[in-house]
């Protein structure tokens, strides 16, 4: 039935190709569906061992889904991402398939519907291929909390592709997987993209529902997607988000063309380079990186402004209090009785319950249960908890001023590039510095970026851009313009080319 | 401020949570690092500041209340590992 042009596209280029190219081959009959779905379960079979990104893989449901593209769009009623591959996040409810976020308290949970965005995106046409790994209940930025093993960076299977969306980026940049879900409490997004050298983006708060989410910390949480261009990523962006009645809090904001906003020139776009960022914490190898990004962007006509963030540096104590106090009253439903983990050996409830928790959950999960616990506890509510909503008021009050005065801002994703698995387990502080530039975004519920600018040691860094609430045409124009000028996106790890 | 081995305790009840003994120094010593770290906020004055509640400061959206889903009670209980006739099964709680 497919008239398979193998001398024009061979199938050793699959794994190369961006969404919108493997959607334009699809629609030009030059590639079929299941090609594009058996040759990518191939490939993830060939190097999953050694990047442990995938937690389940649904491998006959794909070719099966993929078979019943290729009819549709021989029959002319394909939809906007029809026969397109693609992976979630083990944190998206997904109906009949195993859904574990990470930890063992999901062990054994099938969920009965699916999450909002894995139910739009199906109905756009996209292939699942499988579940990826993630730090548990998202609550990581190295990826190595997940009860089902580290994931390894695909740069240096020794390094960490950060987290907690970590087995996403890793099955992008090794290009087992073109594009996938993840999602941002503090910067799980766009951590993991900047350290692995792919485009991640974390919308406004509310752009795209959480109905199905696993919840961690729901004031701060946002789903969003990795991809290898700004161009996938707005693709897919496009059919996630929008209004959904079963979240509350997802926004009535009418969704752009993002495909079309990209091409609009930055000339007059006024970015903001924060003073904060360049005192303390960052890379010089880094910084330089940075200052030629935004050389790039200038050379485009895009204004630089100084702007400043005063509070910026009580991000981090600020989220670690509020994400633990939400997380610990988030995960008080794992309880043993309706679904997930249930322990054998008990007494009464009360032992019921402890056992089955205690169990269950991993060691970093039980310290931000206990740090909520304790944040929220009698005679330190007013101390911890009101204070650092206070703090965060202020917080998202310094962005709000700078945007009186810029279209976006501009700077470090991460203080620098990827660290060894292993290294910044003992000492919890260490590890949650590392989001010290991304938590401001989730306080104040900005939209935010990370798309590759450079290498360090030959290891990929990221520049991050945030947006004004609902700003995410500006970030995706920036990006865009600025990978049609670079090509550190394009870079691929050597043993994944 | 340091967070001792009896608060470690308590907080472990409070979550009903069980705590393995080899834990709890580790637990000890993590957790007062993280108390002592966010204690930095006690540093800035939030006097007359309003607590953010929401990071679009927008209100709950509310729908007319009708009833929109039907029982799947069977679909839903597959994900639990003891029911009976329909009903969870629990340690007993009243004597």
């Amino acid at each position: 039935m497919f008239q398979r042009l193998s001398i024009n596209m061979p199938n050793s280029q699959i794994h190369n190709m961006t969404l919108v190219e493997l959607k334009k081959a699809l629609n030009e009959k030059n590639l079929s569906s299941r090609e594009i779905t058996e040759t990518l379960l191939s490939r993830i079979n060939d190097f999953d061992d050694s990047v442990n990104s995938f937690i389940t893989m649904t491998s006959d449901q794909a070719i099966k889904e993929a078979m019943e593209a290729d009819k549709k769009i021989a029959n002319g009623d394909q939809t906007n991402l029809t026969g397109l591959p693609f992976a979630h996040k083990d944190l998206f409810c997904t109906e009949g398939t195993l859904t574990t976020c990470g930890s063992k308290m999901l062990h054994n949970f099938i969920p009965p519907y699916d999450a909002t965005v894995v139910k739009k995106l199906k109905n756009a046409g996209v292939i699942m291929l499988g579940k990826t790994n993630m730090d548990e209940f998202a609550m990581g930025s190295s990826n190595e909390t997940s009860y089902y093993g580290s994931v390894g960076n695909p740069w240096d299977l020794k390094l960490s592709p950060g987290g907690s969306s970590g087995g996403s980026a890793a099955a992008v940049a090794a290009r087992l997987v073109p594009a996938a879900t993840g999602t941002d409490t503090g910067g799980s997004i766009r951590q993991p993209a900047a350290l692995t050298g792919i485009t991640g983006i974390k919308p406004t708060y509310g752009r795209v529902s959480r109905y199905g989410m696993i919840a961690f910390a729901s004031s701060l949480d946002q789903g969003g997607v990795f991809a290898r261009s700004c161009e996938d990523a707005a693709l897919i962006l496009g059919e996630m988000a929008g209004l959904d009645e079963l979240d509350s809090t997802s926004s009535a904001e009418k969704v752009p063309n993002y495909l079309e906003s990209i091409n609009h020139p930055i000339k007059g776009l006024k970015i903001g380079l924060v003073k904060q960022h360049f005192e303390e914490g960052l890379d010089e190898e880094n910084k330089k990186n940075l200052l030629s990004a935004i050389d790039t962007l200038k050379s485009q006509g895009a204004e630089v402004i100084e702007i400043d963030l005063p509070n910026i540096g009580l991000s981090v104590p600020t989220y670690y209090v509020v994400a633990s106090a939400e997380c610990s009253s988030n995960l008080s439903r794992y309880d043993g009785v309706r679904f997930g983990h249930r322990t054998e050996n008990y007494e009464n409830l009360e032992e019921f319950y402890s056992k089955t928790r205690g169990e269950g959950f991993g060691a970093e999960v039980k310290r931000r249960i206990m740090t909520g616990t304790y944040v929220l506890s009698a005679g330190y509510y007013d101390a911890y908890y009101l204070k650092a909503q206070k703090v965060r008021q202020l917080i998202s009050q310094d962005f709000k001023n700078a945007f009186e005065k810029v279209d976006v801002i501009a700077g470090p994703t991460t203080p620098s590039p990827a660290f060894e698995l292993g290294a910044k387990m003992d000492d919890p502080i260490e590890m949650y510095l590392n989001d010290i530039f991304t938590i401001g975004a989730n306080l104040g519920g900005f939209p935010a970026m990370s798309i590759p600018c450079g290498f360090v040691n030959n290891l990929p860094v990221g520049l991050q851009l945030v947006g004004k609430h609902f700003g995410e045409e500006s970030l995706f124009q920036c990006g865009h313009q600025f990978q049609q000028l670079t090509d550190w996106h394009k870079q691929t790890p050597d043993q994944f080319k | 401020m340091s967070i001792n081995k009896d608060e470690i305790k308590y907080l472990s009840l409070l979550s009903r949570m069980d705590i393995d003994k080899n834990e709890i120094k580790d637990i000890e010593e993590k957790l007062t690092k993280i108390i002592d770290f966010v204690d930095q906020l006690q540093t800035i004055s939030t006097d007359n500041i309003e607590p953010m509640a929401h990071p679009l400061n927008q209100s709950q959206r509310l729908r007319i209340d009708e009833v929109t889903e039907t029982n799947d009670r069977e679909n839903i209980q597959k994900n639990a590992q003891q029911i009976e006739k329909g009903m969870y099964l629990v340690p007993k709680v009243i004597d």
